[in-house]
């Protein structure tokens, strides 16, 4: 048998490619046959002889498939996986989930096959047919078995079914998602059998959606119909998709599908499943358009205070956002093994970081400018320029990883159509814990009372005996602070690089201007509106025009209204 | 009066004779080869390297003792990223520094403004990164993949292995993603794939909020076919690409994507965990075991005294331009441009991943095409890879402007854009 299969497979090899399919082919149906008969003996065995035998032949049926799993052609590896998965034996299961670890090796001195455990730069080895450890081995003596996309979703689907009915949900939830595009009918008495057992009822609808996907193609009207409605139920996409293909027509329009009654419930279960869906896009839609604008919120809002309270023309500011980013790099250089609570201590830090450099640029530069708005604007933009190649210089010009904690990856599933990013709800409440933050210094503290004081009337804050140059420096510092804060945030969403401030500064201009001047509660409403207008835009006019569109409203709108949606009102405006 | 300035005349025509002669037998000593990769800027991060693997190559070829009995020596300038003045540099090299060749260029923008100098001065350039096709010049030699090498096949590998039937074409909004869609939407069409299901999205340099891209790319997918996304999205926006991707909860076992720009130096950065399992397409993988490329990286690790360092496909590319101009120069016995012009045309080297590469008639090598999967620690490991070579196109047969065209350096065509239709050369 042996001898045969080599020369079939060297056969694959020299013959052309029709030939070659042809023969490969040859070679499944001798290999398949091969196992029913082998699977038939098994099944007399059990009768005949006990149990022993029938588990040597288990043994000699694993010899067999294990060393086929090695060839390169991705097809082959999976007739033969599939053969593999039919043969009832525990050892399987360990067999494929090492597969799809990428953990199954084979030596390649005697081509055997081995289950691999990574031990710092060693490997240690485990039989294959009875996981006994064989000896401790270097990487360069062994080959790894590869794995594709679809071959690792086969295994995925082949172990699924294997799962259906364990005893955990989360292994049986999972499980069933594997196979609910598999389509496979086969399944339907395990489908129904779990249905008895089930008692979660988030996993009987799943199951009803199952059994309902496999019922469609029954050959039974009524069956169908009443899967079809069933169908309508469900807002997982294979349900959509289903419809979808039921109501597929050909190129006169005509539908394929024949049975009249199953075609105008589809129709009905389409329509039920459509509307859900446009609401649910729309709510998504307007989630996103929040996301966005929290975020335009965190890079607006201490532009808004420096720029709003200050009348400074900040262009460093991108910049200050930057160095907060970097802050949370180096906080997590720190402590690698933290990575969740690095990010939280990265919050203060960047803080620090970016508000002490804030103030060094107000006691350096600023200061010297004040009522000159061009060369603050030329000075600042100079020092946007220093401090890009500083980090360029003393770090590195590449982008440097920040690590995303699991807590922040993934997303909160509300519904199958249905779900919201964590990294995105964090950063929501995020902004508003900031933007309140804010709120209170500006308008509990005895610095807010001062700041507002200053922005208001300096000559008679002076007299009133505020030391405006302190209040200066401490407000810049604030607003410095506040855009670091903001970076921590986005190192989270985008690359942390050099360039990253480049990427928000014209943004953030575009909100503190469009939410009016000195204004926090206008940076707010400006943020949710370009952040939520964007977004709508998006889908019909692309990512590309929908910026451009955003900014030209918004110059129509500031000739219109040159101070903004909420501009100052009584003697304080125009105080400058 | 007369004799003296005479006698002026004399010495001032001695002196431009001595040094004119000095430096022509200077200039034999060495053969120069200039280096024209951005050193500063953004491109520097995938320049520099390439500037690095140049000057290896030239350290080892001095080390066999040169060519034609010549010491190579290397002209590094840095055209900093600015495109103009890559022109400016090309001048400089050829004109003031008298290269014999130059290697160099990584965006199709940056060749594009050398190609009118390079043709002027009738120099000579090797260009070994993967792009958009529609060009060839007397003057280039392109080492890296034109799209029937890189786009094509990773199309035919998703069509074909894993049944992909509905598709995203994603990229940003440049020349180099706009061409390549084009012709992956006429190659799409052509192989009757409906115009529904082809969805072509292009977003900005540096896009970083995906969400509402993600979400639809998943609504679109969810239609019950197989769906891919064949993505020309540029560097630095990938990340947040693949990390929208994750946190959407699509794997790459759903909705695969695969990269035309995503290799081991761009993977070397950043955090890999939301890339694993997708795919990209190259000629080379720093994975692909055989010993000519073991050798390679073994000489590259010592070169940069780093065993760190990743090694990619422009660098491979790079290493076949080279070593055939090496070849090349030593078959024409000359380092004249159109000597080794000639000479280039059907010279062989052994590809790194296997097999030899071919410099065809038209500028462009026979090279095999990879596929393979992203791993977690920034390798790439094939799943596919093509039975032989495959020769490249400079024009492609997909687009109605540049179907009849082909490019042929030989005689008696020896033009760049020959209309094989009215057998006329188009050149300008």
């Amino acid at each position: 048998m042996k001898s045969i299969q080599k020369k079939n497979i060297l056969h694959c090899y020299v013959k052309n490619h029709i030939r070659y399919l042809m023969s490969c082919l040859l070679l499944f149906t001798l290999m398949l046959s091969h196992s029913t008969y082998a699977s038939s003996i098994s099944k007399t065995n059990i009768t005949d002889n006990g149990s022993k035998q029938q588990v040597s032949t288990k043994q000699t049926q694993l010899e067999k498939i294990i060393p086929q799993l090695r060839v390169k052609n991705f097809k082959k590896k999976i007739a033969s996986i599939k053969q593999l998965a039919e043969i009832d034996d525990p050892q399987t299961i360990v067999i494929l989930e090492a597969l799809l670890n990428s953990k199954l090796y084979y030596q390649k001195s005697d081509k055997k096959v081995v289950i691999i455990n990574k031990k710092n730069n060693q490997y240690e080895t485990f039989s294959t047919l009875n996981n006994n450890a064989i000896a401790i081995v270097q990487k360069k003596t062994l080959k790894k078995i590869t794995t594709n996309n679809k071959l690792r979703k086969t295994i995925r689907a082949l172990l699924a079914k294997k799962k259906i009915l364990n005893s955990n949900l989360d292994v049986r939830q999972n499980a069933l998602k594997e196979i609910l595009t598999a389509n496979d009918a086969s399944l339907l008495p395990v489908l129904e059998q779990a249905q008895r057992q089930e008692t979660d009822k988030s996993q009987q609808d799943l199951l009803k959606l199952a059994i309902a996907l496999i019922e469609v193609h029954s050959n039974n009207s009524e069956t169908r119909q009443s899967a079809v409605k069933r169908l309508g139920n469900s807002l997982y996409p294979v349900a959509k998709g289903k419809l979808t293909k039921i109501l597929e027509t050909d190129e006169h329009g005509q539908y394929i599908e024949q049975d009249k009654a199953v075609i105008a419930l589809a129709e009905k279960a389409m329509q039920r499943i459509s509307s859900k869906l446009s609401l649910f896009g729309n709510l998504e839609t307007l989630f996103f358009g929040l996301s966005l604008g929290s975020v335009l919120l965190l890079a607006a809002i201490g532009l808004s205070i420096t720029f709003g309270v200050m009348g400074v023309i900040n262009m460093a500011h991108g910049e200050l956002i930057m160095l907060g980013a970097y802050t949370t790099y180096l906080v997590q250089q720190l402590m690698p093994n933290d990575i969740g609570l690095s990010l939280i201590v990265a919050i203060p830090a960047a803080f620090i970081v970016s508000g002490l450099f804030g103030v060094a640029i107000e006691r350096g530069v600023i200061r010297h400018l004040y009522g000159r708005p061009l060369e603050t604007l030329l000075a600042t933009f100079g020092i946007s320029l220093l401090l890009q190649q500083m980090v360029r210089t003393l770090i590195s010009a590449q982008n440097v990883p920040v690590i995303t904690p699991s807590w922040l990856s993934g997303s909160l599933v509300l519904n199958p159509a249905f779900a919201l990013t964590y990294n995105r709800i964090y950063i929501f409440f995020f902004a508003l814990f900031v933007f309140a933050m804010l709120m209170l210094i500006l308008k509990k503290t005895s610095l807010g009372l001062q700041v507002r004081a200053v922005a208001q009337n300096r000559g008679m804050a002076t007299a009133m005996g505020i030391k405006t140059q302190w209040v200066d420096s401490l407000t810049f510092g604030l607003g410095s602070g506040v855009a670091g804060v903001a970076g921590v945030a986005l190192s989270q969403l985008t690359n942390v690089g050099p360039n990253l401030g480049q990427a928000y500064i014209i943004d953030s201009f575009m909100v503190v201007v469009f939410g009016g001047v000195e204004n926090l509660w206008g940076t707010l409403v400006a943020a949710m509106t370009l952040g939520i207008t964007n977004k709508f835009l998006e889908p019909w006019a692309g990512a590309v025009m929908a910026k451009i569109i955003v900014l030209i409203s918004l110059i129509i709108f500031i000739q219109k209204r040159p101070n903004g949606l909420f501009p100052q009102k009584g003697r304080a405006s125009g105080g400058h | 009066m007369v004799i003296q300035s005479l006698k002026k005349i004399a010495v001032a025509a001695a002196i431009t004779a001595a040094t004119l002669t000095t430096s022509m037998v200077w200039a034999a000593d060495t053969i120069k080869v200039g280096v024209l990769h951005s050193l500063s800027g953004t491109m520097a991060i995938s320049e520099t390297t390439l500037k690095d693997t140049v000057l290896m190559m030239i350290e080892e070829q001095n080390k066999k003792g040169g060519l034609l009995g010549k010491k190579l020596e290397a002209v590094v300038v840095d055209p900093a990223s600015n495109w103009p003045l890559f022109a400016e540099k090309t001048r400089e090299l050829i004109e003031k520094e008298k290269v014999d060749v130059i290697f160099g260029c990584w965006t199709s923008v940056s060749r594009k403004s050398v190609l009118p100098v390079i043709e002027e001065l009738n120099g000579l350039l090797f260009y070994p990164v993967q792009y958009e096709g529609e060009e060839s010049s007397k003057n280039v030699f392109y080492t890296g993949a034109a799209p029937n090498q890189q786009a094509i096949p990773a199309v035919d590998y998703l069509m074909n292995d894993l049944e992909v039937k509905r598709w995203v074409l994603a990229g940003t909004d440049y020349v180099y993603p706009r061409t390549t869609n084009k012709i992956l939407e006429a190659y799409l069409l052509a192989k009757g794939v409906k115009k529904e299901d082809i969805m072509i999205n292009y977003t900005p340099f540096g896009h970083s909020d995906w969400q509402s891209i993600v979400s639809e790319i998943k609504k679109f997918g969810s239609q019950g076919k197989k769906t891919a996304v064949v993505s020309t999205i540029n560097g630095d926006a990938n990340v947040p690409f693949y990390k929208e991707l994750g946190n959407q909860n699509i794997s790459s076992e759903d909705i695969p994507v695969v990269a035309f720009s995503v290799g081991e130096e761009e993977l070397s950065g950043i955090d890999t965990k939301p890339l694993v399992g997708h795919l990209a397409a190259w000629n080379y993988f720093m994975s692909v075991e055989t010993p000519e490329n073991e050798a390679f990286i073994k000489k590259w690790h010592s070169f940069i005294k780093s065993d760190k360092r990743v090694t990619n496909d422009p660098m491979e590319a790079t290493y076949i331009g080279f070593t055939m101009w090496a070849k090349a120069v030593e078959k024409a016995k000359s380092v004249k441009t159109d000597a080794v012009e000639q000479a280039m045309i059907g010279m062989t080297v052994p590809n790194l991943t296997g097999g030899m590469a071919i410099m065809n008639k038209n500028h462009h090598l026979s090279k095999p095409v990879l596929i393979g999967e992203i791993q977690d620690d920034g390798q790439i490991e094939t799943v596919w890879s093509t039975d032989g070579t495959v020769a490249g196109d400079a024009w492609s047969d997909f687009l109605p402007g540049s179907k009849d065209l082909i490019s042929d350096w030989t005689a008696p065509i020896k033009c760049g854009n020959y209309n094989t239709k009215t057998k006329k050369c188009l050149a300008k």
